[in-house]
């Protein structure tokens, strides 16, 4: 940071290249104090949220079909698969002609993003629940939606949630690919406009606040786990 | 007509070309206490497994008096559930709660009954798995080598345990077990599978509990042993002496 800050002083980086802390500083504060910061932060929050929200349900609802049915596995499961292989990137142009520039298709990129590691991810967890658990709970009398609720669904629990993390992380991805087209608003369209004036600081400022963002909603899903998942040794404080 | 036991009657169960159970009968009766020995691969688990619905026989009738309840060679206590949470698995009716709570003071956990599973020990998540099974007041408790995975001095304590809730709620017992002396400790009748059938079987009379040093218990031992394929050092034995120890060989 100090030598990034003494380059810049010295005008050994360029600050069209790479601006100096303090300038990245100087744009986020003016950035917040206008207020333009939070118009476009709500904005990314929002799409990521509704995109997630849609595309995690997606997630989850096939893979209890594929999961907990012959037919799914037959049916939907090699469809899900075929679309995984999909560079969902590179789906942007037709998303456009299919859904306009508005905020459709860039919630349409982040729900088909994030749909996939949950899926995935619940779907093995589904898989992998100890048999005979399950055969214990038959003989103690459980019916088949009972048996869903108590066993395999707190059974898959903690991979999913794995996937729920990296869905995460494919929807900010996805959110900064969406937001550098077509966007008149949303922190990716903040560091579109900033390259068009070489602000160098704002597109900084952008960028940090993707990584934060990132690691704040990573945070959340690991306090989710450490409370849904407490009964796991690993959760439990040695002197139990 | 009173209470029925178990009945069973020409069993058979086959897993492809492989034949487990071959036309087996068997008979227990109500409160009895039975223990099921047999060299591995016998089928004395599956015939556990037959008499507990999990597996369809291939020929064959059988009764089994409801509710039965199972206890496993492992508790298979669901780790995302507390004890009592999971001694209540699957009851229906009121107090729910208040029942899973009695069961666990019956074997002794009830200071256990908000610990998560994989936090008990050996002999503790076994003992919730006795009290997941007797707190469905069975007729029918099917025992699976309950006691093979636990220590020494935990398996008499267990054994104790057994004997003492099934005076107090008399259910059927079948106890599968490997274990010669656990058989000859705590059954009325110790039978031994070979070949998917009932090879043998002998009445232990002597009164509860018993002494693993007394003459008789020595006696029925070595020849349940014998019939186990396994010979002791003194395996010789008179003919006074087979009548003795009430041996039937069907």
């Amino acid at each position: 940071m100090l030598v990034w800050q003494l380059g810049s002083m010295m005008g050994w980086i360029p600050s069209t290249k790479l601006a100096p802390p303090s300038a990245v500083l100087g744009a986020f504060w003016t950035l917040t104090v206008s207020g333009d910061l939070l118009r476009h932060l709500t904005v990314s929050l929002t799409r990521v949220s509704i995109g997630l929200f849609i595309g995690v349900a997606i997630g989850v609802q096939f893979a209890l079909i594929v999961g907990l049915s012959r037919i799914g596995d037959d049916v939907v499961d090699p469809m899900m698969q075929m679309l995984r292989t999909l560079p969902y990137l590179g789906l942007t142009p037709l998303l456009i002609l299919w859904f306009g520039i508005g905020e459709s298709p860039k919630i349409a990129l982040v729900a088909f993003a994030s749909a996939f590691p949950v899926y995935m991810t619940l779907l093995g967890g589904i898989r992998s629940v100890d048999p005979k658990l399950i055969e214990a709970a038959r003989v103690f009398g459980l019916g088949r939606w009972e048996t869903i609720r108590h066993v395999i669904l707190p059974g898959s629990l903690a991979p999913a949630l794995v996937g729920l993390r990296y869905s995460l992380g494919a929807a900010w991805l996805s959110l900064v690919v969406g937001e550098q087209i077509n966007a008149d608003r949303g922190i990716g369209y903040l560091i579109m406009d900033a390259r068009d004036f070489l602000r160098t600081d704002i597109i900084i400022v952008g960028l940090l606040i993707y990584a934060i963002l990132g690691l704040a909603t990573d945070a959340i899903v690991r306090g989710v786990e450490r409370y849904a998942l407490a009964w796991r040794p690993s959760m439990l404080r040695p002197s139990r | 007509m009173s209470q029925v036991g178990v009945s069973v009657r020409g069993l058979s169960l086959s897993f492809g070309s492989a034949e487990v159970l071959r036309d087996l009968d068997l008979d227990i009766a109500p409160g009895e206490f039975v223990a099921l020995l047999g060299r591995s691969g016998s089928g004395k688990t599956t015939l556990l497994r037959v008499l507990a619905g999990l597996e369809e026989p291939s020929r064959g009738t059988m009764h089994v008096p409801q509710p039965r309840a199972v206890v496993f060679q492992e508790p298979r206590l669901l780790p995302w559930k507390v004890v009592w949470e999971n001694v209540a698995l699957g009851l229906r009716g009121p107090d729910v709660r208040q029942r899973a709570f009695a069961a666990l003071c019956e074997v002794q956990l009830e200071r256990r009954a908000q610990a998560w599973p994989l936090t008990l020990s050996g002999g503790e998540a076994q003992r919730a798995g006795l009290a997941r099974a007797l707190v469905r007041e069975p007729k029918v408790l099917l025992l699976d080598e309950p006691f093979a995975s636990v220590d020494a001095l935990t398996r008499l304590r267990m054994h104790d345990l057994v004997v003492e809730l099934w005076r107090l709620h008399e259910p059927s017992i079948l106890l599968v077990t490997h274990d010669v002396d656990e058989a000859l400790l705590l059954a009325d009748r110790a039978v031994v599978l070979e070949d998917g059938r009932i090879a043998a079987q002998i009445h232990v009379a002597a009164r509860r509990p018993r002494d693993p040093t007394a003459a008789a218990f020595v006696m029925q031992r070595r020849e349940l042993l014998a019939l186990l394929g396994v010979q002791t050092g003194s395996a010789q034995r008179s003919t006074s002496e087979k009548v003795a120890v009430s041996l039937e060989i069907s």
